[in-house]
């Protein structure tokens, strides 16, 4: 079972431009480990050394955020969304030097 | 209450016949004084849309200019506002919209020794900032300060928005505890923003501060606004005030304003001047490059984006953006029997992080183009485009 995964612009260019990805899965666990494994580069972006998944990224089901259903181990069923949401600081970002 | 005169009621006219609105809403904004931080591509729509609908008092906080560059989205700005301090420019435009509110410009960067202070004249908070400390000192102020934070961010084609620190509702920090290591968010060398964005964005959060003046409608407390440009959609996302917050939890830690810099993880400077320079004999000056590229015993590489290459570049010049250098070396000369290499980018500061990355992979014969390619334009090819 495939489920779909929004991917932000600051990450699309690891997913080859792609907005959204499908991804097999039963937990958000087992998709964001599956999506890294095709996507390698989202693998830092993603998770730490550590093999956590970063602070200041969040990761909803549908629109709930994992950290308040059961985070990683959250189940995943049918037409369930993932979304990754990072954190973004531009008001007016630059080109930068 | 304020009473409206009637130039106002004749200006306002199109609000006071909405039930929403009306004298009594429109006597609440007059009476209203919202904060805008950054008179910049979120601020300006903003500012221009609050003036607009009457909010009595408007203060600014910017210390820039108004640059060039800035035309394509900051549209408080004209052209003739080139160079000219952002406060001066957007009050001068502020006052010619709506000369019967009162614009106060804080002139300053905003410190956490200046916050609280500046702060306290206002009811509302608009943030329209462009940096994460600046994002985690507002929100810290906020709360402290019992001020709601009409917070906007946007990227590229994304724009994000939400209003934190109400009363009993999530801050920023419930949504992002902590702000990314300096350099992992790629928003730098491949930044950049759609001019209009900003625009969608920063009249979402007018029409927010406008909404908690007023107390109607369901102000986006407890939820995350999800705005994508290329797919056009929005989507709302749920959010938690956290308990374990340390600012706004049950048993806050921060309780008084913090170093953003050093929370943020960007001072010491010398930590990320050390990726980010290289010493003077590591450098190469654009008349010393024109020299060995004319001589052909050079290999330059060029690390900046593809859009900033077809912009303009260097003849001779092989282009690897930084972030694919790492996996690109075999396209590189030969460290030992291959000419030296000379690495540019904008204006020196990319390619001093690839000079530093070579010399790990164990080239040593690679220098630093000092200035990069604005040097380059400025002094050896004045025909090429700058950005």
């Amino acid at each position: 079972m495939a489920t779909t995964v929004f991917i932000p612009t600051p990450l699309r260019p690891f997913t080859d431009q792609q907005a959204t990805v499908q991804v097999a899965g039963a937990s958000v666990g087992e998709v964001l480990q599956n999506l890294v494994t095709v996507h390698t580069e989202l693998r830092n972006h993603l998770f730490g050394a550590d093999g956590k998944l970063r602070s200041f990224v969040n990761v909803y089901v549908n629109d709930e955020d994992i950290r308040y259903l059961k985070k990683e181990q959250t189940p995943i069923s049918a037409n369930d969304t993932v979304s990754i949401v990072p954190s973004v600081a531009g008001g007016s970002p630059e080109v930068r030097q | 209450m304020s009473e409206l005169n009637s130039d106002e009621v004749r200006r306002y006219s199109r609000h006071l016949i909405m039930p929403e609105v009306g004298v009594e809403g429109q006597r609440k904004l007059k009476d209203a004084r919202v904060l805008c931080i950054g008179a910049g591509g979120l601020g300006s729509p903003a500012a221009l849309y609050l003036a607009a609908a009457g909010v009595g008092t408007l203060g600014l906080c910017d210390f820039d200019a108004v640059d060039f560059s800035n035309l394509q989205r900051q549209v408080l700005f004209s052209t003739d506002d080139v160079g000219r301090p952002k406060l001066r420019a957007a009050s001068d435009r502020l006052r010619g919209l709506n000369p019967n509110i009162r614009i106060v410009g804080h002139e300053t960067m905003l410190t956490s020794a200046n916050a609280l202070d500046i702060f306290k004249d206002y009811d509302i908070i608009l943030d329209g900032a462009d940096n994460f400390p600046t994002r985690y000192l507002v929100n810290d102020a906020c709360v402290l300060s019992g001020k709601p934070n009409v917070y906007g961010s946007i990227f590229r084609f994304d724009g994000q928005v939400s209003v934190f620190a109400t009363k009993g509702g999530p801050c920023y920090r419930c949504l992002y505890p902590e702000p990314p290591p300096p350099g992992l968010v790629p928003s730098c060398a491949e930044g950049g923003v759609l001019g209009v964005l900003p625009g969608v964005v920063g009249t979402i959060q007018a029409t927010e501060v406008i909404k908690l003046i007023l107390g109607v409608g369901d102000p986006l407390i407890g939820r995350l606004l999800l705005f994508d440009a290329l797919q056009m959609k929005f989507r709302t996302l749920k959010l938690q005030r956290d308990p374990n917050c340390p600012v706004c939890g049950d048993h806050p830690t921060v309780t008084k304003l913090i170093d953003y810099e050093i929370f943020c993880g960007i001072t010491p400077p010398a930590k990320t001047a050390d990726q980010g320079k290289v010493s003077a004999d590591q450098e190469m000056t654009v008349s010393d490059l024109k020299a060995r590229l004319d001589q052909r015993n050079v290999f330059l590489l060029d690390v900046r984006e593809p859009r900033e290459w077809e912009i303009s570049h260097i003849e001779g010049a092989t282009l690897i953006p930084l972030g694919e250098l790492p996996k690109r070396l075999a396209e590189l000369p030969d460290p030992t029997t291959g000419p030296e290499i000379v690495v540019q980018c904008k204006s020196g500061v990319r390619s001093a992080k690839a000079v530093n990355l070579l010399r790990e992979k164990g080239y040593t014969r690679v220098k630093n183009l000092r200035g990069g390619i604005l040097e380059w334009i400025a002094r050896v090819d004045p025909s090429l485009h700058t950005y």
